[in-house]
């Protein structure tokens, strides 16, 4: 049942590291982040590792296990052969601050420029309504808990610092799509999603879905749907004339550009 | 960027944690002056920033972790608010009657009552800043039943209510602009005279120390379960809002009372104690032993008999229709469906793993399993290899949630220091001796507003004359949250909270007896010798080690008061069983213990209080005396319904 597992871990800081040796006794049923406590216990007590819930819900304790963007926690070592090397370095797309510990204000920074939820007055009862199947979209896209694997692995930002001024990432083009798709804000966010959140520069590689640890469909139910809404409001001339001559699409009844 | 700007002239502060200087840099120490300092960024912190902010104080969030990070993302089955909208006939009088029962009787009735009356309103509010929360037919908000709750009255989004929640207040925060302090533990409040003047921290990446100037601080810090070994708290949960209002004068009460859920995962070790939702008992899950009976009618407490279905066949039809039938006996409150399992486990009727059988695959289809219970399907699927919509889980009781904390005015929150608050689970008083389900996420939204708007008041009331921080006093806490590098030869924090976790689990565990809370009170006064000279490796920068350090000594203060208490209350009521007391007594039932810092600092006094009398036009809700937990006869012949 226990064997010593061959681990290795990224130390340093953001003047520098390397990869070292951590052969650590494991068990049946364990994952990698057990693996990085029992070092954090027994042979390194300053090993720097980010982590809360340790069930896959908060999303805090992302790394890249073999090259991989993974959550450590949801990372099982049954997976890897006995024999097998298993290698944890910080996420690659930003900056280390010690360790395995990133400085992810990138995300932060974004989540502010984004416009908030705007709704219309409730219902006379002091109550609203909306059907299951319209939050069932928004809900998908809510069931992110900014784990920022996939902003991780987006190779729009990805070894390029220089685009993240102008890109915002997948995290928040889910965010884009699941307040456009909210059945009563009053918000409309297409233009921003195009000017300052970059969707644009999107390529629907996909990456994104492939890491998300919640399996969100990112790129089809999210990035796809938005790309085609901005499509619809810039780029579609019958729209275009439309919104010219005063006539308003349905899906946009309501709302407000921002 | 700065998600904390504003209070100094800095140019340069750090854009994620908002620390303005180099860990390494020479220099004084970092200051800020607010209004209101709330600690900790779970719902009830966030919630009290945003009254606070929202009726005009300058307020800062400081947090341990990320925001967004906090324990309340792990808060799976809903918010409980009796908005009526599956049931009409549910009131804020039948959930406040729920609560009071739910607590037996030991609540401290005007918090349960302004929670009863408030949280519709709350939860609204959540709707109003973008939650999605799961529909009923008609389009309102969907309530799911829970135990001890009469009508089906958790406002919820599948299973992974808190998520949705601690979002929707994180993305709140962010459109107000409200100041966060990420990845920043507080280690002192302190005080001028006796009122709050501010508190003192360093912050987790650069290990500098950074000061606040506020005459109002809320400890909105959470719970304290890292310090049994099996719970289903994280890391966080080392009660550090119980240490620092117990170290600036404040009292807990009912640190005997702590809650372990029913249903934690207990195969494999690395998810032990992970939490399994009761929604999947709300949902038809049933419990059943190694013998394949289903046990809980062997359980059913006087207390609950009446309300109870005493038959599988009543019990099933009860989902279909509640009017005509009993809720059925897994739907008791925690404590009993806990104490019921910790049975059947110690009777040799247990799994392979040592838990019992929780059981939903063979009583509902996979479509309904995986709509209602995505994230149990998903953990089990991913943890253990096991589907739930196929085979049965395996669950055992895990230490979950404490209902002692701080003690405080119902309606400002405020504790017996003036200008220190406490909401959420690190306060007291709420939840008597016994929680039940989605009470807590409505405690911190009801709770949360009225700290952060009383909190708002009072420092207004100062006007310039605040309270001034003592400079002697940020020496001292600065050489305090240094000391554990100043040791040479000591032991490693680690292997000091591994002890202590096990030592809390055998000894303060879900059953209790003289004998083993006298030995864990000795077992704790050893932890506090060798925890005074725990040696740390490495240096200030993000150094997990040195931050366990500091947060062992919240857990060793509060692990007494746990283990003094449960030591003193001579009987078993809700969250706290002794094996040598069985059952409540009455005169137990009109007292709350009290906790306090000893006068040389270095231990817990304890005393009794009697409860605050609830008045006439709320008591006739209970047709016996308030304090005397019996059956309740007016109920029977009304066949409850």
């Amino acid at each position: 049942m226990a064997y010593t597992l061959k681990l290795k871990i990224w130390r340093g800081d953001k003047s520098g590291g390397e990869i070292k040796d951590y052969p650590v006794e494991v068990s049946e049923g364990e994952v990698v982040l057990d693996a990085i406590h029992r070092v954090q216990g027994t042979q390194a007590g300053d090993l720097a590792v980010r982590w809360n819930c340790k069930a896959g819900k908060c999303g805090s304790c992302s790394a890249e296990i073999n090259g991989k963007p993974r959550l450590m926690c949801m990372c099982r070592l049954s997976d890897f052969a006995e024999d097998e090397t298993i290698t944890v370095t910080p996420m690659r797309s930003f900056p280390v601050i010690r360790d395995l510990v990133t400085d992810v204000s990138f995300n932060y920074e974004k989540a502010k420029e984004l416009p908030s939820f705007s709704p219309p007055p409730r219902d006379g009862d002091n109550k609203r309504r909306m059907a299951q199947i319209d939050v069932e979209r928004g809900q998908e896209f809510r069931k992110c808990i900014e784990c920022f694997l996939c902003q991780n692995t987006c190779h729009v930002v990805r070894d390029h610092e220089e685009n993240k001024p102008a890109f915002a990432g997948p995290r928040f083009f889910l965010r884009y799509a699941e307040l456009d798709m909210h059945p009563l804000d009053t918000n409309d966010r297409r233009n921003l999603a195009q000017e300052q959140a970059g969707l644009g520069m999107c390529n629907i590689t996909k990456c994104c879905t492939e890491v998300c640890p919640e399996g969100i469909k990112i790129t089809d139910n999210a990035i796809i749907p938005m790309k085609e809404r901005v499509a619809d409001v810039k780029f579609d001339p019958l729209v275009w004339l439309g919104a010219k001559i005063g006539l308003r699409t349905k899906d946009n009844d309501g709302r407000t550009e921002v | 960027m700065s998600v904390s700007a504003s209070s100094t002239t800095d140019g340069d502060r750090h854009p994620m944690t908002g620390n303005q200087l180099d860990g390494n840099a020479e220099g004084g120490m970092e200051r800020h002056t607010y209004d209101v300092v709330v600690i900790g960024a779970g719902g009830a912190g966030l919630r009290a920033a945003i009254a606070a902010h929202e009726s005009g104080a300058k307020t800062a969030i400081v947090c341990k972790s990320l925001l967004g990070k906090a324990h309340t993302v792990m808060a799976e089955g809903g918010i409980a608010a009796s908005m009526g909208n599956v049931y009409p006939d549910d009131n804020w009088e039948v959930h406040f009657r729920d609560t009071m029962r739910g607590g037996k009787m030991l609540n401290n009735w005007r918090m349960a009552q302004l929670h009863a009356q408030e949280a519709p309103e709350r939860v609204m509010e959540l709707e109003d800043w973008g939650a999605l929360f799961d529909r009923t037919e008609d389009g309102l908000i969907s309530q799911r039943d829970f135990g001890g709750h009469k009508y089906a009255r958790l406002a919820h989004v599948g299973d992974r209510t808190g998520l949705e929640m601690i979002r929707t207040l994180q993305q709140r925060a962010v459109a107000l602009g409200i100041d966060v302090f990420m990845e920043c533990t507080i280690t002192d409040v302190f005080k001028d005279g006796g009122r709050i003047a501010g508190a003192f921290g360093y912050w987790r990446e650069s290990g500098r120390f950074v000061v606040f100037d506020a005459p109002s601080v809320i400890l909105a810090t959470g719970g304290i379960g890292k310090s049994f070994k099996v719970t289903s708290n994280s890391w966080e949960y080392t009660g550090d809002g119980h240490a620092l209002a117990m170290r600036a004068g404040a009292s807990l009460i009912n640190m005997e009372f702590v809650q372990f859920h029913p249903t934690g995962m207990v195969w494999p070790p690395s998810v032990k104690g992970l939490l399994v939702t009761e929604s999947v008992r709300g949902d038809g899950g049933i419990l059943k032993n190694s013998d394949g009976e289903r046990f809980m009618f062997d359980y059913i407490p006087e207390f609950f008999r009446a309300e109870t279905a005493d038959t599988v066949e009543e019990a099933d039809a009860w989902y279909e229709d509640k009017k005509n039938n009993r809720r059925p006996p897994e739907l008791l409150p925690r404590d009993e469906v806990a104490r019921a399992i910790n049975s059947e486990i110690k009777a040799g009727r247990g799994t392979p793993h040592g838990g019992v059988y929780l059981d939903i695959a063979s009583r509902r289809t996979p479509e309904f399993i995986r709509k209602r219970l995505p994230s149990m399907y998903h953990q089990f699927k991913e943890l253990a290899d096991v589907d739930i919509t196929s085979e049965p889980m395996e669950i055992g009781p895990t230490c979950h949630y404490v209902m002692g904390g701080v003690e405080v005015d119902a309606d400002t929150q405020e504790s017996a220091v003036v200008g220190l608050y406490a909401v959420g689970e690190c306060s007291g008083g709420m939840h008597g001796s016994n929680r039940l389900g989605g009470n807590s996420l409505g405690d911190l939204l009801v709770f949360g507003k009225r700290a952060g708007e009383a909190a708002t008041a009072y420092a207004a009331s100062l006007g310039a004359a605040r309270p001034q921080v003592d400079e002697a006093d940020v020496k001292a806490a600065q050489a305090s949250a240094l000391a554990p590098f100043e040791v040479e030869g000591g032991e490693n924090p680690y292997t000091i909270q591994s002890d202590l976790q096990q030592s809390m689990n055998d000894l303060v565990g879900i059953i209790r007896t003289r004998s083993e809370l006298e030995e864990s009170l000795r077992e704790i006064e050893a932890f506090k010798t060798r925890a005074s000279t725990m040696v740390v490796e490495g240096h200030r920068q993000y150094n997990p080690g040195w931050h366990l350090a500091l947060d062992l000594r919240n857990m060793l203060i509060v692990s007494e008061c746990i283990a003094k208490a449960a030591l003193a209350r001579e009987e078993s009521r809700g969250g706290h069983t002794r094996d040598d007391f069985p059952g409540p007594n009455a005169e137990w039932g009109t007292k709350n213990l009290v906790v306090n810092l000893n006068a040389a600092g270095t231990g817990v006094d304890l005393h009794e209080k009697p409860l605050p009398v609830m008045p006439d036009e709320l008591k006739k809700y209970f047709e016996t005396p308030a304090a005397a937990p019996v059956v309740e006869p007016a109920e029977t012949s009304e066949g409850d319904k």
